[in-house]
Order: structure tokens, then C-alpha cells, then sequence
């Protein structure tokens, strides 16, 4: 089951939060991740690929925009930070690459709102009282994942 | 990438070379693989005004209407003309065919293709990355080898050992956040502005590289980088210390950042017996890396090459030159192939490979 809220306290934790979320993927979803700079939201991504058992190393897809990863479900890594309109976002074609099967997580994720909003996660990453403390949201958009999420 | 394996070995000269992986639609003509006979980005011509502030490298429309007026004026510079019927103007085409967006990277490559069809020349496809190891031979054609290459960019921040043109192994790379990516979210955080680079080499000429005692991320045993925990850093104490002026973060920053740069990049060039060693990429136009590497590589007694800030920045003259080296070595790529939007560049030793 998914959290509806987690609090990690190291980019360990967050790294480890990601991979306990990936169990739950199924091809085809949709995960926008919401934050501020540092929020954590690569580490939190790198935990998923683990789960996923990606191989490669995961950076930051900020300036490729999209990275596709081969694992055990294919993981597209996707980054909005360097685009600033929705024609942009919708030129990356994201959705093409899930028709194969795939999951997409969007850093960034608020941009793709319009196109994936009504049926996708939203994690939401904000920084806790302590320097290193994140407190963490996961919010279902519509019926895809209202099952899959921990009874509030 | 599909190399035709048989044919003779390249004897021409002169290249044309096209590259449209990232925000430029560039071209060039290079003859013998370090002369450049003639440069053209997009950004020089008038038609680039249209799109600024978008991302082109999205709307690969952009580069679709440059590539023409671009590839027309490198053949008139080199004086050329691009509608000569009979033999062709160059040699053979180039193109970048990865690491990129592919729809980006399908402009130049289509377009490359049909130039070398129409003229009866070989195509050769590039590794983008490849391409930036050749920016300091084309300004210092006596490049002594072995070398090793700092590379650093908006999405790539890579150490590489180049033993001779298409000689090279990958020693080290970024597990996170590229060197450039970390230079544009803190200038953006910072307020400074877009792109980042610049913004903070200005910001930081007057602050203090002290003031503020960031982390550099150390990776025991490796020659990798990290720079995410330095830009989290950066935005802990900003938003603990809100009074602290943008120009001593910026400055402590940019020094935390060649730091980290400079000292896995002399231990790799000491750990691999390189005589020199080479910057390249966007952030190798970066004042303070480029003063401090001159200064240590003179302490070290090694050679530093550092390219004009034109051969830093993604251009097409290192593409034709990469492509030049690669025809001779390996001989011209397929015209079935495409392009590799993953094209990686990791196997010590092998020259290309998938990433």
C-alpha cells in the first residue's frame, strides 16, 4: 500500500521511501513529484529505480529532459525544471513512451498537471523542522491508484 | 551505431558537420580534422531571435528551419556554394547523433544524410560527447597526448583519458547532478537569472569564495562527482541565513564547485600519467575554473589546454573533427542508421557505447 504521508530524515530514507513506493508501480503510471530545489525528489526517484532493477545510474534528467531506464517495468525519468509552457511539456511526448508499457515519473511534476492530473500520483516533497528532515505526501488523482493507497 | 564495416579508408579532407543535439542548430566546415574553415550556431543568425527564451531543442521545429540557413551559411563562409550540382563541396557529412532529444537529434541527422546522398560523400554519425574531446585540439593542433579531459556541461560532467584521436576511457562522471545544472539552480535560486554560468562567475568576482564553508562531496576511491548535496546545501542556508548577500553564496559556491572539479581531475591526470589535460563544455568558460586549473597544472607541470569560450559551448567544428577521426579509424556509419538519444559513453577503453 502506498503512505498518504511519510517523513524521511536523510536522503538514505527518501532514497528507501522511493523503492518501498516502486513495489507498488504497474505499467502505465504516472507519478508527478512536486518540490522545491533539494527537495529530494532524484534520490526519491533513485530509490524507485532500485526497486525496479535499473542498473544504470540515475542522475538528474533536468537538462536531457527525459531518461528512459531498462528494468524490471522501463523507467521514463522525466525533468520540467527548463520548460516553461505546457506546448513544451506536450512536445516531449511523454505519453508515447507509456503506451509501451512503462512508468513515468515527471520532476517537476506540476507542469504536467493539464495532461496527467486527473489520473496519476502526486508526491509532494517539503522541507520538515530539521535541516535534513523532508515530510512527504502522496496524493491519488483519480481511480488509477485510489485503491492502492493506505486507508487515512 | 551501424558501421558499414568494409570500405576503403578515408582519404578526403574536408568535413561538414551539423549538430542539433541541445539549444543549438550549428554547422561547420573543418579540413584535415583541426582546421576550421568555417563556424555557424544559430544563435549568431537572425532567425534565432524568434525563439528565445523557449527550449528549441523541444520544438525541433526550431531546428528545422534553422538547419537549412545555418548549413547555407558555414558553405558560403568557407565559399562554398550548397547548390553546386556534380562533386560535392565537401568530403563527407557529420552529424551528432546522440546523446539528445531524438526529434532534435533527427533534424540534423536526416539532414546530414541527405546532403551526403545528394553529393555522393560518405556519412559519419558523432557521439555529442565525443565531439566536445576534440574542441582543444582544433585550437592547438600539437595536443600532446595522453591527455585528460574535464568535461562539463549543462547535462554532462564527465573525466576522460584520451590517449590520440578516438583513443579514450571514461574514468569518472557525475552520480547525480551535472556541474552545469548545479551552476543554473542556484543562480535561479540565488535570483541571478538564466543561464547560470555567467550569472554566478559575474556574481561571484564580488564576493567572498570563503564566506561560506560548503560541503565537497568526496568519493573515496573513485574520480566521480557528486553535486546534489552541495545544491541542497546552498538552499539550507540561504533559507537559514536570509540576510547573506547573493554574491558571497555565489562565490562560495563557484569555489566549492572547481574544487571538487580540480582535485579528482589532477588526481586522475596524475593516476593515469597524463602530460596535460583539457577542459571542455559549457562550464569550462567558467573564469575561476579556468584561471585556478591553469595555475595548478603549472605547479603540477602539466600542460592545461583551455578552448576559447565559442569552442566551450556546443558548436559543430568539434563534431566535424570527432566525424574527420572517426571516418579514418572506423570508416563511414550506415545511412540506416538513426539516431541514439541514449547514447552513452562508458566502457573504458571502447571509444562508443550505450549507455
Amino acid at each position: 500500500m502506498i503512505p498518504r504521508t511519510a517523513t524521511t530524515t536523510s536522503p538514505e530514507e527518501t532514497r528507501r521511501l522511493g523503492a518501498s513506493m516502486a513495489a507498488g508501480l504497474e505499467p502505465g503510471d504516472v507519478v508527478l513529484l512536486v518540490g522545491g530545489l533539494g527537495a529530494g525528489k532524484t534520490t526519491f526517484v533513485q530509490g524507485v529505480a532500485e526497486a525496479l532493477e535499473v542498473t544504470d545510474d540515475v542522475t538528474s534528467p533536468t537538462f536531457t529532459l527525459c531518461q528512459i531506464y531498462r528494468g524490471r517495468l522501463t523507467l521514463l525519468h522525466a525533468d520540467l525544471w527548463r520548460l516553461e509552457r505546457l506546448a513544451e511539456v506536450i512536445d516531449l511526448a511523454l505519453d508515447e513512451g507509456l503506451e509501451e508499457g512503462g512508468v513515468l515519473l515527471v520532476e517537476w511534476g506540476e507542469g504536467a498537471e493539464p495532461l496527467f492530473g486527473k489520473d496519476c500520483l502526486v508526491v509532494t516533497f517539503e522541507p520538515g523542522a530539521a535541516q535534513s528532515e523532508r515530510r512527504v505526501t502522496f496524493s491519488a488523482r483519480g481511480e488509477r491508484f485510489a485503491a492502492r493507497m493506505e486507508v487515512a | 551505431m551501424g558501421e558499414s564495416s568494409a570500405g576503403a579508408a578515408f582519404a578526403g579532407r574536408r568535413v561538414l558537420a551539423l549538430e542539433t543535439s541541445c539549444d543549438e542548430t550549428a554547422a561547420a566546415v573543418v579540413d584535415d580534422g583541426h582546421v576550421v574553415v568555417s563556424s555557424v550556431v544559430s544563435s549568431q543568425v537572425d532567425l534565432h531571435a524568434r525563439y528565445g527564451g523557449v527550449v528549441p531543442e523541444v520544438a525541433s521545429r526550431a531546428h528545422t528551419e534553422l538547419i537549412v540557413p545555418v548549413v547555407t551559411e558555414a558553405l558560403a563562409a568557407a565559399g562554398l556554394d550548397a547548390t553546386g550540382r556534380g562533386a560535392g563541396p565537401v568530403d563527407a557529412v557529420a552529424a551528432t547523433v546522440g546523446p539528445g532529444l531524438v526529434g532534435a537529434l533527427l533534424v540534423g541527422v536526416s539532414a546530414a544524410k541527405s546532403y551526403a546522398m545528394a553529393w555522393g560523400v560518405p556519412f559519419v554519425g558523432v557521439n555529442h560527447l565525443e565531439g566536445h574531446l576534440y574542441a582543444s585540439l582544433l585550437e592547438d593542433p600539437e595536443l600532446a597526448y595522453p591527455v585528460v579531459v574535464l568535461l562539463v556541461s549543462g547535462g554532462h560532467t564527465l573525466l576522460v583519458r584520451m590517449g590520440g584521436p578516438g583513443r579514450y576511457a571514461v574514468l569518472g562522471r557525475t552520480k547525480d547532478d551535472a556541474a552545469g545544472e548545479a551552476f543554473d539552480k542556484v543562480s535561479r535560486y540565488l535570483g541571478l537569472g538564466y543561464p547560470g554560468g555567467p550569472a554566478i562567475d559575474k556574481a561571484a568576482e564580488r564576493g567572498e569564495p570563503d564566506a561560506v564553508a560548503f560541503p565537497r562531496a568526496r568519493l573515496p576511491g573513485t574520480f566521480d562527482f557528486s553535486f546534489s548535496g552541495l545544491k541542497t546545501a546552498v538552499v539550507n542556508y540561504v533559507r537559514a541565513h536570509p540576510e547573506v548577500s547573493s554574491e558571497d553564496v555565489a562565490a562560495s559556491f563557484q569555489r566549492a564547485v572547481t574544487d571538487a572539479l580540480l582535485e579528482k581531475t589532477f588526481e586522475a591526470a596524475e593516476a593515469t600519467r597524463a602530460v596535460g589535460l583539457c577542459l571542455a563544455g559549457g562550464v569550462a568558460a567558467n573564469s575561476e575554473l579556468r584561471r585556478r586549473a591553469a595555475e595548478k597544472g603549472e605547479a603540477a607541470g602539466l600542460r592545461v589546454f583551455l578552448p576559447s569560450r565559442a569552442m566551450c559551448t556546443d558548436n559543430a567544428a568539434m563534431i566535424a573533427s570527432a566525424g574527420y577521426f572517426r571516418l579514418r579509424s572506423k570508416g563511414p556509419t550506415a545511412l540506416d542508421a538513426g539516431a541514439e538519444p541514449s547514447l552513452g559513453f562508458n566502457e573504458p577503453g571502447s571509444s562508443l557505447s550505450r549507455s
